[in-house]
């Protein structure tokens, strides 16, 4: 099944799971999904969509926030986690303000990779893999081709995409994020 | 055009035109560059004309199995009353592939007209284009063009004032290499998880919400509006090879190569030019050992084998490779391809849905006596057990991604089998930590 090569595991542990639920589809994020429903002929299909605007404005899928999504969108709480743990992309835990994404399948890794990332996990004190570095500033994961395989190694930070990583680049990457 | 690079004067520049030509993202920009002609021509014509040419041009699907295109929009049901579905295949995750991105990036209006055009040809009134995730830049850029091309009655209810209704929808995948295999694609688009379908039903009797569906490839639906304004006779006349090879093709070269980047060829280009001309051959000090020729699910060909070798479906094909998705992964000397097998293998590993029990068995397996090779602690019979496992796996689940990790696999220890013997007799140091 398509995992996470290794789960995220934060520093910042499953804060908020005794916080009552925010509901996340009021005023603007609500308007947002009624339009998106009417551009499929059922609401199922727009299960992926809800579940990022739940990512956009939480940062991470709650237990709680996949019942809200089975509720809007007329699926069981269930159905929505089978589907949510699928997909690499969605985050079931908390993560680091900012989360990378560095490619180590074989094209990227035949052109050192794996020294990019190394790097990664040593500059942003994540130390391993799912990881969230002490400041909960990073987390960083291994994840397979990003479609930019001729400008290795390409790494994912949150929304940006940034080509032709090298272990020297790191540093001035990391810079840009606070 | 070889973006970044500048484009060689051996391409046959079509698609790639306008790569790194940051003004023909707009609509505007679009077309004064020719844009849209294309799409006002195929309105002019019945649907069925417009199946026709694409059909005489001789174009085949772009996204790895090469099926002719016109011939698929032909499979489509004629006044059936149901509503039909075009979707564009977006994923792009075949290891080595990195060509639909650039289209996006670059030309995202030379998509929507194919789009558009493709789906008046299949009565369809709605298009998903279905992008990966991770592309976040071409999300953008798509999202961006599609609005432009509302805003400019290029799509709509009245498409061009044509009184035609064609709807574009962007759909952003979450993360899973299967969801690029069609039937994966459609269960992702109706929010379910990206099981691929058994086949039959196809997708032209019932896709996507149980319609009649077509999907085709970025690259395929790019080169639709050039077959309508160049002509079929045009496009046919592209093929240097076999004749059932025509137009031309977008090659993403990564790995051992001292330029790595898209090049656009006619088909039956030679492979070995375009390797050591086109991309500009091997790092200094390097001499090749391996290309990966159509992504990383078709069998290795060594260098001797690339010598000869006409870059089309046959030729690659009479090579007891693919074309594929055109994604070449070159590796020189200097790579282990033990170690590079093994990689490949976690990668099918990692992406197998788990439905089919030989795919999901046998990825896991055969990563796992690889890593037992590799830490120096392989068998004799090793290599016996990964063919056996290979064969197990090949033919004989819902879809491809099974005979994919063994395509590289049994083509490596046809081709490579001293490195295999000399991790397991010791002669080579282990490559991994003990398993
Ligand atoms: C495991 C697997 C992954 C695939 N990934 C992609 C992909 O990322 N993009 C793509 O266009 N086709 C992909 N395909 C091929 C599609 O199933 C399908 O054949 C293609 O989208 C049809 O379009 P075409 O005829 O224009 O090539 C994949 C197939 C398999 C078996
Ligand atoms: S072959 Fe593998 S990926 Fe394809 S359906 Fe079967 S288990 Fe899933
Ligand atoms: S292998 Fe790294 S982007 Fe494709």
């Amino acid at each position: 099944m398509s995992q996470h090569l290794a789960q995220p595991h934060g520093a910042a542990g499953h804060g908020g799971h005794a916080a009552p639920h925010e509901p996340v589809f009021v005023g603007e994020t609500r308007a947002k999904l009624d339009q998106l429903f009417a551009r499929y002929p059922i609401k199922a299909a727009c299960l992926l969509p809800a579940l990022w605007l739940v990512q956009e404005a939480r940062g991470w899928i709650s237990e709680q926030a996949m019942a809200e999504v089975a509720d809007v969108v007329g699926l069981t709480p269930a159905y929505v986690k089978g589907v949510v743990t699928f997909y690499t992309m969605y985050h079931t835990h908390p993560v680091g303000r900012h989360f990378i994404q560095v490619c180590t399948t074989s094209p990227c890794g035949l052109c050192g990779a794996e020294d990019t990332l190394k790097a990664l996990l040593a500059q942003t004190g994540c130390g391993e893999l799912g990881a969230t570095s002490p400041d909960g500033r990073f987390t960083v994961m291994e994840v397979e081709c990003l479609g930019a395989c001729g400008f290795p190694t390409p790494i994912l930070v949150d929304d940006d995409f940034i080509e032709s990583v090298t272990p020297d680049g790191v540093a001035a990457i990391l810079k840009r994020y606070a | 055009m070889g973006f970044p690079h500048a484009s060689h004067p051996r391409e046959t520049v079509v698609l790639s035109r306008y790569f790194g030509d940051a003004g023909a993202r707009s609509y505007r920009g679009w077309v004064e560059r020719g844009g849209y002609a294309a799409l006002r021509q195929a309105l002019g014509m019945a649907p069925d004309e417009v199946t026709a040419v694409v059909k005489e041009s001789g174009l085949r699907g772009r996204g790895g199995a090469g099926f002719p295109t016109g011939l698929k929009w032909s499979f489509m049901p004629k006044n059936d009353g149901k509503p039909h579905y075009l979707i564009c295949n977006a994923d792009e995750s075949e290891p080595g592939t990195f060509k639909d991105r650039e289209i996006m990036r670059w030309t995202p209006h030379q998509l929507i007209e194919g789009c558009a055009i493709a789906a008046y040809a299949i009565g369809a009134e709605t298009c998903y284009i279905y992008i990966r995730g991770e592309f976040t830049e071409p999300l953008r850029i798509m999202t961006a063009a599609v609005a432009e091309a509302y805003a400019e009655g290029a799509l709509g209810p009245n498409v061009l004032g044509s009184g035609k209704r064609i709807d574009v929808v962007i759909h952003r995948g979450a993360g899973a290499y299967i969801c690029g295999e069609e039937t994966a694609l459609m269960n992702s688009l109706e929010g379910k998880r990206g099981n691929p379908r058994i086949k039959p039903p196809f997708p032209a009797q019932a896709g996507v919400f149980g319609m009649p569906t077509t999907i085709n490839n970025v690259e395929t639906l790019a080169a639709v509006p050039h077959i309508l304004t160049r002509g079929a006779a045009w496009y046919k006349a592209l093929s240097l090879g076999n004749p059932k090879s025509t137009g031309t093709k977008l090659i993403s070269v990564c790995g051992h190569i001292a330029r790595p980047g898209n090049y656009e060829i006619t088909l039956g280009f030679p492979m070995k030019d375009l390797v050591f001309d086109l991309a500009g051959g091997m790092r200094p000090g390097r001499t090749l050992k391996a290309v990966i020729p159509g992504g990383s699910s078709v069998p290795i060909m060594t260098a001797a084998e690339i010598e000869d070798c006409p870059t089309d479906y046959e030729g690659i094909a009479a090579k007891g490779s693919m074309l594929g998705s055109g994604g070449m992964i070159v590796m020189d000397d200097s790579a282990d391809m033990v170690y590079q097998i093994w990689r490949l293998a976690r990668f099918y590993a990692h992406e197998s849905c788990a439905q089919c029990t030989q795919c999901r068995e046998g990825t896991a397996w055969t990563t796992k006596v690889l890593e037992r090779i590799l830490a120096g602690k392989g068998k004799e019979e090793d290599l016996q057990l990964l063919l056996d496992l290979s064969e197990n796996m090949t033919g004989k689940t819902i879809c491809v991604l099974s005979d994919s990790c063994a395509a590289p696999i049994v083509s490596g220890i046809q081709k490579f089998r001293s490195e295999f013997e000399a991790y397991i007799s010791k002669a080579r140091k282990p490559a991994l930590a003990g398993v």
